[in-house]
């Protein structure tokens, strides 16, 4: 069962081919046998489970089934869901058990889906590897020497692993789409706004974005549409109506108008990513596309301009972690201040610090103008060059990263790391959504392709992936778990 | 701009962040790097470009001046490191 898709599964389900019981005991059998090595999880949440999985069967059996109820998942462990752990990959959240549930909890609940656990990730979302995690790096399934991509890389890893059909995410500079490609999965990251963020644990507030990972565009599609929505809740959610994803998923591509961002494809870009990506464009040509060449000129800026406004927003939203009303606390502080210095340098990791530093230095006196301000308005600059791209194309087509996966403990250097998201970040600074679709490979390692469209344009993405996964099997391959075999 | 030593160790006091010397010597060399990085910032002309706080650039909700919120006190102080009687304890602040 584990090589089905969500949307296989869930026809399963509803045919009474299995029980959502019978499925979910396969799965946790799988965790168990295959996630030591792979570390993907962090907390796994058998007996919740179980029952879940009860109330789905139960549910079945009365009449009350809707489309997703039983399907099992996981969730990065960013989701406050309660009564279960929710560290956010940090030693300052290792106590924190959640009081309440995220809204997306709720509402994957609601539909009735079944959660396996939450999934290792980036400490605080912060990171491309998945190597700053207080609980340990997660290794890319189709290669255990090379990271999964990060932040969200236990959940891309899971996936991809077949430990669930999907899995949540969230992604403030391409923790989605970067480890989707990375693990040769599908990863789509919202129009900001468009999922609500309460109770997912805030990294950068208007650059982060919850959204779901699978194998296939159409099972995104199912997913997108369960947690989508306006939240009373969360200020920035936006009040517009929740289409059906799925029904314009088997639209024709003829006339579609593809652009491919010059800057793209530029310097830094693998070869064998570039060919991968090239390959991938020719396809959407023969489904009746056309191409064309567009500029973000820009693209240069995003990187910097980030690395302002995240951790300005960072440094101000971690401030709440202060040893007093949750998380960890330091051991016989001598006084208050000695109480926050320590149970703060005790329970952030290094990348975290780094980026607290980062911010609360641009964020002070004489640095703020220099620095903040002039981010944000690079921050315009970046968002009209894709406003103009859209008026001359319907979606724009590019790498998801330069590289394939790299491999564990290559980058050492933060700048370095950081230059990794270069084809991601503009994306959540303009706050339109995108999407990573496997592309191919360069030798055991995944490409994914990224297709970027305007504001709310999840529809036509989510379109546009699948008629690829249509022509194509990429999605379809599955690693070799030499575990497997035992 | 170039970083201080004085400068890291002012954004951690900022910050709440116990840093020793050697801890602010390290992050003196990678910030000194983001920090150039960074600057590239500076050789765009943004003259006249209103700054860009939020990409939807919505205007805060309003809404009826009424309770929503019950007393959930002792469910949100459970995990609490240290509480009393529905207090949380922190060292003595006034002697």
């Amino acid at each position: 069962m584990h090589d089905k898709t969500l949307t296989e599964l869930a026809a399963g389900l509803a045919a009474g081919e299995f029980s959502s019981r019978e499925l979910t005991q396969a799965l946790l059998a799988r965790i168990d046998r295959l996630d030591g090595d792979l570390n993907s999880f962090i907390s796994v949440t058998a007996e919740q489970a179980l029952a879940a999985a009860d109330r789905a069967d139960a549910a079945r059996a009365a009449g009350d089934a809707g489309p997703l109820t039983g399907v099992p998942l996981a969730l990065k462990d960013i989701f406050c869901t309660e009564g279960v752990k929710t560290s956010a990959g940090s030693r300052m959240l290792d106590n924190f058990i959640a009081p309440y549930d995220a809204t997306v909890v709720e509402k994957l609940r609601a539909a009735g889906t079944v959660s396996l656990g939450k999934t290792n990730m980036d400490e605080f979302a912060m990171g491309s590897s998945n190597e700053n995690s207080f609980f340990g790096p997660v290794k890319n399934p189709w290669d255990r020497d090379a990271v999964p991509g990060g932040s969200s890389g236990g959940s891309a890893a899971a996936v991809a692993a077949g430990l669930v059909p999907a899995a949540m995410g969230t992604d403030t500079g391409g923790s989605i789409r970067q480890p989707a490609a990375f693990c040769g999965i599908t990863g789509l990251k919202p129009t900001y706004g468009r999922v609500s963020r309460y109770g997912i644990i805030a990294y950068a507030s208007s650059l982060d974005q919850a959204g779901p990972m699978a194998r296939t565009a159409e099972d995104c599609a199912r997913l997108l549409g369960a947690i989508a929505g306006h939240d009373l809740r969360d200020s920035t959610s936006v009040a517009r109506g929740v289409p059906d994803y799925t029904e314009e998923l088997d639209a024709p591509l003829a006339g579609l108008k593809i652009g491919l961002p010059r800057e793209y494809f530029g310097e830094g870009l693998d070869p064998a990513v570039e060919s991968a990506v090239r390959e991938a464009i020719r396809v959407y040509e023969s489904l009746g596309a056309t191409v064309r060449e567009v500029s973000l000129p820009h693209t240069h800026y995003a990187i910097p301009a980030y690395y302002v406004i995240a951790p300005a927003e960072a440094s101000s939203n971690l401030s709440r972690y202060d040893g007093v009303r949750f998380g960890h606390r330091c051991d016989a502080p001598a006084d208050l201040t000695d109480l926050y210095k320590r149970s703060r340098a005790e329970g952030f990791g290094e990348e975290v610090k780094r980026r607290i530093l980062m911010g609360t230095h641009t964020l002070s006196e004489g640095f703020f103008d220099a620095y903040y301000k002039k981010a944000q308005q690079v921050r315009r600059l970046i968002r009209q060059d894709f406003l103009d791209a859209f008026d001359e194309v319907d979606v724009l087509m590019g790498p998801a990263s330069p590289t394939p996966a790299f491999d564990l403990g290559a980058r050492k250097d933060p700048v370095s790391m950081y230059l990794q998201d270069i084809y991601t970040i503009a994306i959540n600074l303009a706050g339109i959504p995108g999407i990573s679709v496997p592309a191919g490979f360069v030798g055991h390692r995944p490409v994914g392709l990224q297709i970027l469209g305007t504001h709310f344009a999840e529809a036509r993405l989510l379109n546009v992936a699948h008629q690829f996964q249509q022509a194509t099997d990429w999605h379809l391959r599955r690693p070799a778990l030499a575990e497997e075999t035992l | 701009m170039a970083l201080e030593h004085a400068d890291v160790l002012r954004a951690a006091h900022l910050a709440r962040l116990g840093l020793d010397d050697d801890e602010a010597a390290h992050y003196l060399d990678d910030l000194g790097r983001i920090l150039a990085m960074v600057d590239q910032l500076q050789t765009l002309d943004t003259e006249g470009v209103d700054p860009l706080a939020h990409p939807l650039e919505t205007t805060q909700r309003l809404r009826a001046d009424e309770v929503t919120e019950t007393d959930q006190r002792d469910r949100f102080q459970r995990c609490a490191p240290a509480v009393e009687q529905g207090l949380y304890l922190v060292p003595r602040v006034v002697e």
